[in-house]
């Protein structure tokens, strides 16, 4: 809603600048200084070796991709010419090649051309056998990428691929000069630092000083396409501190100019707003809240064999008594406590893009106590003396466990509230988000163990098409002992009519008989009693007033189009 | 113990042979400081263990109407931002980080009262002593708790329950890592006191040293000890305030004092009563202990007494 | 004395081995996991690979004397190539490197060691200059009006902890008066009278939240210790003797009750090495506190491996000191 209302203001704003004949951003670095602030500071400057989103967010301003996606999630074109397409026959008939053209003139910011080895060399780089590249899933299927002339790039797949814009495209996977990191292949890669930390890109700004954790002052790239942009001559990416924090030196002391992922208590946020120094700005990608449900028995008495599909959960295998947890729960007041703009009650799995989202779901967004106590009574579950729901001798008792963090706790507060209320008894635990989303086999605590009953985290996927995504739901993907714990299947779910929903998908081509298949898929997963989506969540930053262009992106870097800020006079 | 106490005290002021401990306690009931203490404190305690049935409303109730309320009937200290009373949780909170203060810091004073006493007073024991003391003052707080809660957490879980197991773990965790600085502190006193004239006299007149140890180092070691106790039992609960935070702690329902100050911090401007009487609680608690410290101090001190 | 100090330095060296050891150990132990920050988005086999190419896949003991390698040998080597110019050997040695930042461990340090002696080494120093004579009058009026405000004093100032402080200052100078910065500035460099204004301004917030705290807790010391040593019979021999109430309240007393008081101080120093992970994160000044935290909340074993290993090295450095200043302050004390 905020997000439109800027949208058309920033529009207004680029129209005024257009036809009143003096733009506001006429001339290269007439803008000064823009101070952004990343409250978890930025280590690394290349997303090959980072360990979070907030370096690739700042190696966002420096280096490229061929294309990135823009605010609505359509991919626009960046360092290439148009988008190839079997259409314009940039992708092949059998989908297994598709070819870039890059723009002619393009040069990095040291003054060199820009040429199709570049491309070429960065898929070396990230697929090098004995390297630890975190974006080599973006390669995936990958069997060659050649320079067919300076300026064409052609990929070639080992498997037909309806969406073939993995590689080179998005914040993910930016193209890096061969010359710099020529050295830095496989194990040596993290012995690069001037080259991790000062990249030659092509992007609009370059590295001036690098403080990892700490602060990277920037100018703007010299050598930049487009000869007025960007505005400002030079941004600092602050680190440090807290959401709460990095909103209040936005919004309320106006010392800074961006704050990223601002997310805190949405009564803070607005009591900051008010101030009137800037504003809050959110978009929504693929991101879901959501209650995980283990389908196998977390109980410790069961030793090496607990959460494993040998042992069946005792209930929450009963689709009747999901589906009452389901119910019990407000999830309009989990949004307005916790999330504010930046959440909407949802229950699919795949909340966006539009084209994907099933139409079939709303019957949890109203919360039905009766019903819901109604279903536990129809599953045989009767409450017990103490409130407390028992069948066959057993309690209705859950062990309800997510990441340490201050609206989590919240929710989870409000959840066992209203499961209490229809008789279930529930034990709350958070764990350290270091060891919640680790995967250290020796910890009991990892999501993938899940030796718990329920599980709050979020997640989402890259890009619009979630086909990978939805591939973690499969009956091979299910976590246990004998894979080290590894596997997206965290609720040890098996169904055989997903599996073959899923194995249509990897035929399917086209955009829309591929919603068709996913919308099948996504409602098998929330008619199952494996998963309760709570919220569709969205980023949220906050911007002063005075800065302006700025697009609030879910599907890329926040900052992919920094080269258009300006300072609003 | 105080009534037993008292009449002795009354009968026997004036006679020579009065007890050391009624003695003690006259001087402690003559100190204006301590008193005050003590009634503080004792209403405090007071509060805390018969709060739920003056104000029966369940701190873990959560009205959603009524988020952010300020202070009112309803609600005499306001509610947080999903609706939970805040009175409530100050009572219920203070029963968990009294308990929690006091334990961890007995336990802390237990161990570096005993380790500083041995090092200082046994040449033999200083070196491996103060060498342990180097090795608990470097380790890193962090990732230890991390791997004591992955050993016991579980264990403790099954032998006691959730909420009496973490407890015990918590209170390990704070008195086993902050120890350190009682018994460095302990023991360059003892080194000092042990070269007296009177320790030397009592050692050449053969009095076992364990005997030396209780009646002639301990009495002149009591003011750091007592300083040492006020700030351990102002660190215990501000430590297990980090501790739920970082996720180690109690579960997310279960309130304290630290972590209710934690929680209501960025709230500081929009219900500052969630601050402020969590934040009094603790303070109060300290200053009354540090009164009561130091009447103890001055009433357990044999100088200060006979005046 | 001397023969104590070098039988005590020579001792260090097995103390600091088997401490870097359980301290190697238990970061190992640790459950936390390097990849666990990194989005959801990329899958275990990727995070899997990443672990093993940051060494994860060794065994043990191979990990541990890489690491003393790496530490006793190869950084003092580079930092004597820094200094002195000379080339030792090919010069192409295996430093320790973080794993989160992919830079050397020794060269983040020093990027921050500035700003945290700045900042949390002066709150330091103010602290123990406002506790000494703070402790001593407050001994020396006992139950005064002075002494009653000390102890308000610093019981707030220990029972309220630096977050809340911290915020409660930004609240009031930085949001609603609009007099100080909110963020530290370590790219500010002091070269004229204007920006060493402005490092002042963005310096009081955190040291005066930090010198409040560390004043509170030396003052308690300090006025105990005072008042264990007023009762004592050489002060009523000096005072009987004449010697003026200054000298013996300042010569005698003073120097006998330091003695505590030396061993919370020596205490204290290592600690502003250690930085002061919550005011440096409240008012962002990014010090060694900062990566510390940042290093062990991204499970960076080499960064937080060395830097508390460091913290080791100056505890035990420093509470030699306190020892040797024992014997100093106190001839009757004794080693040998």
């Amino acid at each position: 809603m905020k997000l439109r209302h800027l949208l058309t203001g920033a529009a207004i704003a680029a129209l005024i600048a257009t036809t009143g004949g003096a733009p506001a951003f006429a001339e290269r670095g007439a803008d000064g200084q823009v101070n952004l602030l990343y409250w978890q500071a930025v280590s690394i400057m290349t997303p090959y070796l980072s360990n979070g989103t907030k370096d690739l967010q700042a190696a966002s301003l420096v280096i490229e991709p061929l294309a990135r996606y823009n605010e609505k999630g359509d991919l626009e074109p960046f360092l290439v010419e148009d988008i190839p397409t079997v259409e314009n026959g940039g992708v092949s008939k059998d989908l297994l090649t598709i070819t870039w053209k890059l723009k002619e003139g393009l040069l990095w910011s040291d003054g060199t051309p820009v040429t199709a080895d570049d491309a070429v060399f960065t898929w070396q780089y990230c697929t090098h056998p004995d390297g630890g590249c975190a974006q080599i899933s973006n390669f995936s299927d990958v069997t060659n990428v050649e320079a067919v002339d300076p300026r064409t790039i052609r990929i070639t797949f080992g498997v037909p691929k309806p969406f073939p814009y993995g590689p080179l495209v998005g914040g993910q996977a930016p193209l890096i000069q061969k010359a710099q990191f020529a050295d830095c292949l496989g194990p040596k890669a993290p012995e690069c630092t001037k080259a991790n930390t000062y990249p030659i890109g092509t992007g609009p700004f370059r590295v001036v000083d690098f403080k990892a954790n700490d602060v990277v002052t920037l100018e703007a790239n010299p050598n930049y396409r487009d000869p007025s942009k960007p505005a400002f001559a030079t941004a600092v990416i602050k680190g440090g501190g807290d959401p709460a924090s990095a909103a209040r030196s936005v919004l309320e002391t106006g010392e800074y100019d961006f704050a990223w992922n601002t997310q805190v208590e949405p009564e803070i946020l607005a009591q900051m707003a008010a101030a009137g120094k800037g504003q809050i700005l959110s978009a929504f990608g693929t991101l879901l809240e959501r209650l995980q449900v283990n389908q196998t028995d977390p109980d410790p008495a069961l030793g090496a064999e607990r959460s494993t599909v040998a042992h069946p959960h005792p209930f929450l295998t009963d689709e009747r008594v999901v589906k009452a947890l389901s119910l019990a729960i407000d999830r309009e007041i989990l949004v307005e406590t916790g999330y504010g703009e930046a959440g909407r009650a949802t229950c699919n799995f795949i909340p966006a893009p539009d084209l994907n989202v099933s139409p079939n779901n709303d019957w949890c967004l109203k919360q039905d106590m009766e019903g819901a106590k109604k279903l536990l009574d129809e599953a045989g579950w009767t409450e017990g003396s103490d409130g407390v729901r028992e069948k066959d001798g057993r309690k209705l008792s859950i062990l309800y466990q997510t990441s340490t963090n201050s609206v989590r706790q919240a929710a989870q507060a409000l959840i066992k509230q209203w499961w209490n209320e229809i008789g279930v008894e529930v034990e709350l635990r958070n764990i350290d988000g270091s060891v919640f989303f680790g995967s250290d086999p020796g910890s009991p605590d990892t999501l993938q163990k899940f030796f718990a009953d329920v599980e709050m985290y979020a997640n989402e996927f890259d890009g619009t098409d979630p086909e990978k995504y939805l591939g973690e739901w499969t009956c091979g993907e299910i976590p246990g002992p004998d894979t080290q714990w590894q596997g997206g299947n965290t609720s040890r779910w098996c169904n055989a009519d997903f599996d073959a929903a899923l194995a249509e998908l990897a035929k399917t081509a086209g955009l829309d008989g591929r919603a068709k298949v996913i919308i099948k898929a996504n409602d098998l997963i929330v008619n199952s009693p494996a998963v309760i989506p709570l919220v569709h969540r969205g980023r949220l930053s906050a911007a002063v007033n005075s800065l302006a262009g700025v697009k609030m992106n879910a599907w890329d870097s926040e900052l992919w189009n920094a080269a258009d800020w300006y300072r609003a006079k | 113990m105080t009534d037993a106490a008292a009449p002795t005290v009354a009968s026997g002021i004036d006679t020579p042979e009065h007890s050391l401990w009624s003695d003690v306690w006259y001087q402690f009931r003559h100190h204006r400081g301590a008193m005050a203490g003590v009634v503080i404190f004792a209403l405090i305690v007071l509060l805390v263990i018969a709060g739920p049935w003056i104000w029966n409303t369940d701190p873990t109730y959560i009205d959603v109407k009524a988020r952010n309320a300020w202070p009112s009937f309803a609600h005499p200290m306001g509610t947080d931002n999903i609706g939970r009373d805040i009175f409530a949780q100050v009572i219920q909170g203070g029963r968990v980080s009294l308990l929690v203060g006091f334990t961890a810091m007995l336990i802390s004073l237990l161990v570096g009262t005993l380790v500083g006493v041995l090092a200082g007073y046994y040449r033999r024991l200083d070196g491996i002593l103060m060498r342990v003391t180097d090795l608990f003052l470097a380790l890193p707080l962090l990732p230890l708790l991390l791997v004591v809660i992955m050993l016991f957490r579980d264990t403790l879980r099954a032998a006691f329950g959730p909420e009496t197991g973490i407890f015990l773990l918590i209170v390990f965790i704070i008195g086993i890592t902050s120890w350190m600085n009682t018994a460095r502190i302990v023991r360059g006193d003892v080194l000092g006191i042990k070269e007296r004239e009177f320790v030397v006299a009592a050692k050449s007149v053969g009095t076992p040293s364990r005997r030396i140890i209780l009646r002639h180092i301990l009495p002149n070691v009591l003011s750091p000890i007592m300083v040492s106790a006020t700030l351990g039992i102002a660190n215990a609960i501000i430590t297990e305030s980090a501790l739920s935070f970082l996720g180690l702690g109690f579960p997310s329902d279960f309130p304290t004092w630290g972590r209710l100050l934690f929680d209501g911090a960025n709230f500081m401007t929009l219900t500052p009563a969630r601050v402020i009487w969590p934040g009094l609680a603790i303070s109060m608690t300290v200053l009354s202990i540090n009164f009561i410290g130091d009447g103890l101090r001055d009433a357990l001190d044999p100088r200060i007494r006979g005046r | 004395m001397l023969t104590y100090t070098l039988r005590r330095l020579l001792f260090a060296i097995p103390t600091l081995l088997v401490i870097s050891f359980i301290i190697f150990a238990l970061l190992d132990l640790s459950p936390g996991d390097p990849t666990a920050n990194l989005p959801m988005t990329i899958p275990p086999e990727v995070r899997e690979k990443i672990r093993e190419s940051l060494g994860l896949g060794q065994p043990f003991h191979i990990r541990y004397l890489l690491w003393m390698q790496q530490f006793f040998i190869n950084e003092p080597l580079n930092l004597l190539e820094k200094w002195t110019g000379w080339t030792i050997g090919d010069g192409n040695r295996l430093r320790v490197i973080s794993w989160q930042t992919r830079s050397p461990v020794v060269d983040l340090i020093v990027q921050r060691l500035p700003q945290t002696l700045w900042v949390v080494g002066l709150a330091y120093l103010i602290g123990v200059l406002i506790a000494i004579p703070l402790g001593v009058i407050s001994a020396y009026r006992q139950y005064s009006w002075i002494d009653q405000f000390a102890t308000l004093f610093s019981m707030i100032g220990f029972s309220v902890p630096t977050f809340f402080t911290g915020l409660a200052l930004i609240v009031i100078f930085s949001v609603k008066l609009q007099w100080l910065p909110t963020i530290y500035d370590t790219n500010l460099r002091v070269t004229d009278a204007h920006t060493f204004w402005l490092q002042i301004k963005q310096m009081i917030m955190p040291v005066s939240v930090l010198a409040l705290y560390n004043a509170a807790q030396i003052s308690r010391y300090m006025r105990a210790a005072m008042l264990d040593n007023l009762s004592q019979d050489y002060v009523r021999t000096a005072r009987a003797k004449g010697m003026s109430e200054r000298s013996v309240l300042l010569v005698h007393v003073l120097r006998n009750s330091l003695i505590p008081v030396v061993t919370v101080i020596a205490l204290g120093v290592p600690t502003i090495f250690g930085g002061a992970i919550i005011t440096e994160q409240i008012f962002r000044v990014n010090g060694l506190g900062q990566l510390l935290i940042s290093g062990i909340q991204s499970a960076d074993m080499p960064l937080v491996q060395t830097l508390t290993f460091i913290f080791a090295v100056l505890i035990v450095f420093f509470n030699l000191i306190a020892d040797v200043l024992y014997g100093i302050l106190d001839p009757r004390i004794r080693y040998d």
